[in-house]
């Protein structure tokens, strides 16, 4: 194909840009993506001015204005999103003038990194005037992106590295907890010490900061009861916000079930290597291999830091090491299945299914295309591997019914029960 | 010991079971609860106190969960409930089988034991059912009777219900018998259980059949075995199907504390049907404000003119709708005669045609009618069989009649029993239309039918709704989710009246939101006009003007728009006051009978089902038929057709061959679709003898059916499995399929990405196909713009033939260039067509999709309709090319995708090119660009068309869609004269 002078138009409508004048009078809003590690990131943004405010609206309105703002074949997370975003201005608590959002790209496959553009489209219906930012490491949208420093991304790096491990710790002591409301006041308590940690260079000290993680749960009164461990596995936003997943963990707690909820660091550093596959697949090489090759040392490196020192700790199951992800991911499928969560859907339903969680929900929007090949997909090969593997999918959706998921939950939760 | 008692209760059905000794059942009964589940329970307690006074007992079922919940009592999943009776009492069954109200089950026994719900959007279950039999209006039975009598099996796309209606009422309309009708609909029940549950697993050996249905239905149960190829001794009816899971329950609950019955009854008496369903605001809040209502709406009426007396001329109009039938007669000025509306109950023209004899009747000889006309689905079959002057699409009959009522109108809406129409009206003429899609069809009936389903007439049932207090809010998804909101809802006590007001206001919210895809209500414009038999109910009228919070016209003869619209087509259209409408005299109906008889037509190779009808005096009527040549008419001009073109280019490109190294078979669908050149041209440079899978069909579906995993994914992906299959039936050494993360890049978008179906399918083929292996299925990942990285891959992934780099390079290079040629060649046609067309002066009309959609089974001949409609069809691919790069709003990242931005640009500069966008169901990344392309035909002014396509192969509602397209055109052209 040739490569001459081509005629070129412009059909793009004109959108509100953010400016960083505005960042000081400018409250930004945030959705309810990752409830364990939106908190601590959304502080570290706040001290290069940001002034963020993660939103935490839920009910039928959110679900109603995402309806009305969203195409009915857009995936649920988008619905989810734009009604949060849309409900909370429309509530009188923010002023529109004075008013911006955040979504995250990642510049994948899928429909996701169009989230941005629909939610543009969808203010531009009724507050014209609000910016949209975006928060990515594709180099998108370079007018409308969160400027962030090398230091930003280490500390969100150190940020997600504990909420990964308070997530942990606290969905494996809170179903056992003796008296209700002390793993929240743990929780909590961790949150803020951490908060403080991330104004010192107190949060680079990853060993005791672990640590102190770890002894906290571990001194959490507990009994000595079995119970049935379920993991969740899935599309990211459905995985994690209970928005999205009509409160998952909730239910599975209220079923008498543990919690396992994989760490969200395993999808950064899956992000990462898909990178570097590319350049092993592909040829795609360039500098930025190089930047991802340390990036993925670096964080890799991290992550067997805190997995040994759980093993020491001993209280608590290491969470999953990425290398041995990635080695289960081969059995299943290719890691050259990359867009949405790819290949890291099976290779975490088979690190589940060997490491004691045989019982696994794999959650997904209604119509996820990514899920239909990496998740139902590939459930019948993680079958093939682990035969105990109990894999249910869930499609989430603002039409389904409730009943209708809990009940296939519960037939997975039958099934546990009797292979328990 | 106390006796062990299983209640199950589902989402239709409460079902009782009692085991004695030994698990000896002493009483079982099966029940429908019509959604007073509490009442249903307690009443069919009260029959087993004679077996004593106390009891352990465990609850299964959908519905049965909550009773469970709140009555703490033991639950058994009713699956889970199931297995456990299957072990017990057929330890010998290899699978089982389970059809529910609202769910479909399957259990694997041997082999891995597995158990399966369907997802949450599927068909083949009771309800389904229950619904199918009322859109033939027939009882369950009666259809079950009526299939055992069938001679042919029609395809009915089994994805849900809506699908399914949407091909079911086509071919009731064209006069298709209902015995074939009704096995056809069993057999998309088990079509939907095999690609919906089994997800790859055959289902074989000793298969236990279970559920209500599966037990009463003598037809469902032939199908099964049939499709199933099981013999009697491997196909298990029990007796005990209808409450086998609360034989099951019952076994469960042998862990249960003992209770008097008395106590079991107290518990479940005892439930509060719990207050968490979602509230809308009332309708109306007070009587006056209702009569204010009907007051202002009582202006937009027709005056009458009494038939019996009245003398001098007339114009009829009729509505052959999908569910209904419509017929006006009017006055020159537009005074009514006469009206008629009714359901069709499947047989349209017999109705139309007693009306006609009654109306010939009631004109005694004083009234002539000087034109008619007729509009709707029924049009070509009403027109034919009645001598009818004139036809007229429906979107114009509805717009001429809307204007009658408004000259100002700007914004039409109609909601009718399957469908929702809408158009936005500039300087008098249609300046868009939007129809709505499959999927959110069928709102207007299922009030209906569900008001049936309460024992009421609509009337009744609406009215009810005026003054509910809470109004539930239900999903406005489609009907099939709608449905089971409302069971949940019942389910959690809400009256008659609150169910009633809440589905008027989903089915506005759908029409607003889903269909016209408005933001605000001030989109739709300032002087709305509302029709169609659904406005007639006053519930579903101020739900309308509640969310658009807008004044509207609603017409009296709101339901009998299109076929007022008709029969003033027909007046405009009558020249003169002299001529005598050429329709079917009182004699010749005196006499009117006709038979039907389908069959499948073999006028080319799309093998169409088509149906005769032929009328007492001899003539014949065809339909069903994509093109002209099974109508036994010639097409009038050679059709300019580029998806043809594509197609047989791409079928012949294997050079028949020695076998040399082996034979490579290529799949052709998805990615390979289009890089078929490419691969052939690899293949055979490296001296492979080159293998294409089948044309494709509904059959090669059907032949891989059972290995699709995602029940919801796009109908290409799911035809790809049959490809697979083809291949492996023709032995072919090893079947090809790249993983393609990258497409073409064309050097017109930010990143070049495959959907992520297309660039994976190859694993999930490998994943679910069974017979698949490393040795006979070879998908390396390729990026196809990187030669050097794709000769190793090649190289690596074809290690077994030693072939030689410089060989592998050789061949990839030759391949490039045949898809160069190809591409050449493509365009080279559309240029041709496009000139062609000019010099005919026929409007071209842009195919735009992806390239895979030039395969016949997945267009379903659109190309030919669009031919035979007077069109030239070209596809992106082929224009692409031509237009300038374009920034657009949206992230633009895919190669197929970043063509349709560069085509609908492309469009909007010539007059005569026009856009038509092909969406498969299921296509997420199609949400994205249909709204972009959209926007920018319609920044320019162009009308933008998009029509869904799945495994439906009724043309029906496209049909319609063009044609309104094609009027609007017309009259924009008129216009810019």
């Amino acid at each position: 194909m040739s490569k001459e002078k081509r005629e070129r138009v412009d059909l793009r409508e004109k959108h509100p840009v953010f400016t960083p004048e505005m960042k000081k009078d400018y409250i930004i809003l945030a959705p309810d993506m990752l409830p364990w590690h939106f908190g601590l990131l959304t502080h570290i943004l706040a001290k290069d001015g940001y002034n963020i405010e993660i939103l935490h609206s839920d009910g039928r309105q959110v679900i109603d204005e995402g309806l009305r703002h969203v195409h009915n074949d857009t995936c649920f997370p988008a619905l989810c999103v734009i009604g949060q975003y849309l409900d909370a201005l429309k509530s009188g608590r923010y002023d529109p003038d004075k008013t911006a959002v955040l979504i995250t790209q990642t510049g994948g496959g899928c429909r996701a990194s169009n989230y941005l553009p629909l939610i543009r489209k969808a203010l531009k219906a009724e507050f014209p005037q609000v910016p949209v930012l975006s928060l990515n490491f594709s180099g998108l949208e370079r007018d409308s992106g969160l400027k962030l420093t090398l230091s930003d991304i280490i500390k969100f790096a150190y940020a997600i590295f504990y909420g990964d491990l308070i997530m942990t710790c606290f969905n494996r002591t809170k179903p056992y907890a003796c008296s209700e409301g002390t793993c929240e006041k743990v929780r909590e308590e961790l949150f803020s010490w951490l908060y403080a940690a991330f104004d010192t260079k107190k949060y680079r000290n990853l060993r005791s900061n672990a640590l102190r993680i770890l002894q906290a749960f571990a001194a959490v009164p507990v009994t000595g009861e079995k119970k049935i461990k379920v993991g969740i596995v899935g599309e990211i936003y459905v995985k994690y916000s209970p928005l999205g997943n009509s409160h998952l963990e909730e239910f599975l707690l209220s079923e008498g079930c543990e919690p396992v909820v994989p760490a969200l660091m395993d999808f950064i550093l899956y992000c990462v290597v898909n990178n570097l596959n590319d350049a092993k697949l592909y040829g795609k090489r360039s500098i930025s291999t190089l930047l991802f090759r340390l990036a993925y040392r670096f964080l890799y490196g991290k992550q067997k830091k805190i997995n040994a020192l759980m093993k020491k700790h001993g209280r608590f199951e290491p969470m999953h090491d990425f290398e041995e992800l990635r080695r289960l991911a081969d059995k299943v499928i290719s890691q050259g299945v990359k867009m949405g969560e790819g290949w890291l859907i099976p290779a975490e339903m088979a690190a589940l299914a060997t490491s004691g969680t045989e019982n696994i929900v794999c959650a997904q929007p209604f119509g996820c295309l990514p899920n239909h090949i990496a998740g139902k997909g590939a459930a019948k090969r993680v079958k093939e591997l682990c035969p105990n593997a109990n894999i249910v999918p869930v499609d989430f959706d603002p039409s389904a019914t409730k009943v209708n998921q809990e009940n296939r939950i519960k037939l997975m939760l039958a099934n546990a029960r009797e292979n328990m | 010991m106390a006796y062990l008692l299983g209640i199950d209760v589902g989402s239709t059905t409460v079902k009782l079971c009692l085991l004695g000794e030994e698990d000896k059942i002493l009483y079982s009964s099966y029940v429908r609860h019509y959604s007073r589940v509490k009442e249903c329970v307690l009443e069919e307690l009260e029959k087993i106190r004679a077996f004593g006074n106390v009891f352990r007992v465990n609850i299964t079922g959908s519905a049965g969960l909550g009773l469970a919940e709140r009555g703490k009592m033991d639950f058994v999943q009713e699956v889970q409930a199931a297995y456990t009776a299957i072990r017990k009492l057929y330890p010998d069954a290899d699978a089982a089988v389970e059809l529910g109200g609202e769910d479909a089950k399957i259990v694997f026994v041997t082999g891995g034991t597995e158990q399966r719900m369907n997802g949450s959007c599927a068909g083949g279950t009771g309800a389904f059912i229950d619904q199918m039999a009322t859109l033939l209006d027939l009882s369950v039975e009666e259809m079950d009777a009526l299939s055992l009598k069938a001679e042919r099996i029609y395809p009915i796309a089994s994805r849900c219900g809506v699908f399914a209606k949407s091909d079911i009422q086509p071919l009731l309309n064209q006069g298709a018998k209902k015995e074939d009708i009704a096995a056809s609909i069993f057999r998309a029940v088990v079509d939907q259980t095999v690609a919906g549950l089994a997800q790859g697993r055959r289902i074989c050996g000793k298969v236990l059949f279970l559920g209500g249905p599966l037990y009463f239905l003598k037809g469902l149960r032939k199908a099964f075995k049939e499709t199933l190829g099981l013999d009697d001794e491997h196909a298990i009816f029990p007796e005990t199907a209808p409450h086998f899971m609360a034989i099951g329950a019952a076994m469960s609950a042998k862990g249960a504390h003992e209770e008097p019955l008395d106590t079991i009854i107290g518990r479940i008496r005892s439930i509060k049907t719990e207050g968490n369903v979602r509230v809308g605001r009332p309708l109306f809040s007070s009587q006056e404000e209702y009569d204010a209502f009907t007051k202002r709406h009582m202006r937009s009426d027709l005056a009458f003119e009494n038939i019996l007396t009245y003398e001098g001329d007339a114009y009829l109009g009729i509505d052959s709708g999908s569910t209904t039938t419509k017929l006006i007669l009017i006055t020159p000025s537009c005074k009514i005669l006469y009206s008629h509306y009714q359901s069709n109950n499947g047989r349209p023209l017999e109705i139309v045609a007693g009306k006609l004899k009654e109306l010939y009747k009631l004109m005694g000889g004083r009234i002539v009618i000087r034109g008619a006309c007729v509009t709707g689905y029924g049009e070509d079959m009403m027109k034919a069989a009645l001598k009818l002057d004139f036809g007229i699409v429906e979107t114009m009959a509805h717009f001429k009649a809307a204007l009658h009522f408004n000259p100002d109108v700007d914004f039409i809406i109609d909601i009718g029993g399957q469908d929702i129409k809408c158009f936005k009206v500039k300087s008098g003429a249609i300046d868009s239309i939007m129809l709505n899609e499959a999927c959110s069809s069928g709102c207007g009936s299922f009030i209906e039918t569900f008001a049936k389903a309460m024992g009421m007439e609509i009337e009744e049932f609406s009215r009810l709704g005026l003054f509910a207090k809470r109004p539930v809010e239900l999903g406005s998804r489609c009907t099939v989710f709608m449905n089971s909101s409302v069971k949940q809802a019942q389910k959690e006590g809400a009256s008659v009246e609150d169910i009633s007001a809440g589905l008027s206001s989903s089915i506005v919210k759908n029409a607003i939101y889903k269909v016209i895809r408005a933001r605000t209500p001030q989109e739709l414009g300032e002087h709305i006009v509302v029709q169609g038999g659904t406005f007639l109910n006053d519930a579903v009228l101020r739900s309308f003007e509640i969310e658009t919070q807008k004044e509207v016209i609603r017409p009296a003869i709101a339901g009998l728009m299109g076929a007022f619209g008709a029969a003033l087509y027909a007046m405009e259209n009558t020249r003169s006051d002299t001529l005598i409408s050429d329709m079917v005299s009182a004699s010749e109906l005196e006499n009117f009978t006709y038979d039907s008889r389908s069959t499948i037509c073999k006028g080319c190779t799309s093998h169409c089902n088509i149906n005769i009808l032929t009328f007492s005096d001899g003539r014949r009527f065809i339909s069903g038929n994509k093109c002209e040549r099974g109508a036994g008419l010639k097409a009038p001009v050679q059709p300019l057709d580029l998806f043809a073109f594509k197609y047989e280019y791409l079928r012949g490109l294997p050079t028949p061959k020695e076998k040399k190294r082996a034979r490579v078979g290529l799949p052709m669908q998805l990615v390979m679709f289009e890089q078929l050149p490419l691969w052939t041209g690899f293949f055979e440079a490296c001296g492979f003898e080159v293998v294409l899978s089948e044309r494709s069909s509904r059959e090669l579906y059907y032949r891989g059916q059972h290995t699709v995993a995602s029940d919801t994914v796009c109908y290409p992906a799911k035809l790809m499995h049959g490809h697979v299959e083809s291949l492996l039936d023709r032995g072919v050494d090893f079947i090809f399929y790249p993983c393609e993360s990258y497409n073409l890049d064309e050097h017109d978008s930010v990143n070049h990405y495959n959907c992520p179906v297309v660039a994976y399918y190859a694993e999930l083929l490998k994943a679910s196909n069974g017979r698949l292996t490393d040795e006979n299925f070879i998908s390396p990942y390729l990026d196809p713009n990187s030669e050097a990285a794709t000769v190793k891959s090649l190289h690596r992934a074809l290690a077994k033939y030693k072939l030689s780099l410089p060989l592998i390079r050789r061949a990839y290079r030759a391949g490039l260039n045949k898809l160069r040629a190809y591409h050449v060649a493509v365009v080279a046609e559309g240029k041709r067509i496009i000139a062609e067309a000019e010099r005919t002066g026929r409007q071209v009309v842009v195919l735009a999709g992806r390239p895979y959609h030039a395969d016949p089974e997945i267009d379903h001949g659109i190309n030919k309709l669009l031919c035979s409609l007077g069109f030239a069809v070209v596809s992106e691919d082929s224009i692409f090319e031509e237009a300038p790069l374009v920034d657009v709003n949206v992230l633009n990242q895919w190669t197929y995708h970043a063509r349709l931005y560069r085509a609908a640009e492309l469009c909007t500069r010539h007059p005569d090119l026009n856009l038509v966008q092909l969406v498969s169901f299921g296509c997420g990344i199609d949400a994205i660009t249909t709204d972009e392309v959209r926007s920018i035909l319609e920044k320019s002014g162009k009308l933008y068309t998009q029509i869904k396509i799945d495994e439906i192969n009724n043309l029906g509602v496209v049909k319609i869609r063009l044609r309104s397209m094609l009027a609007a055109i017309e009259e924009q052209a008129r216009r810019r004269q």
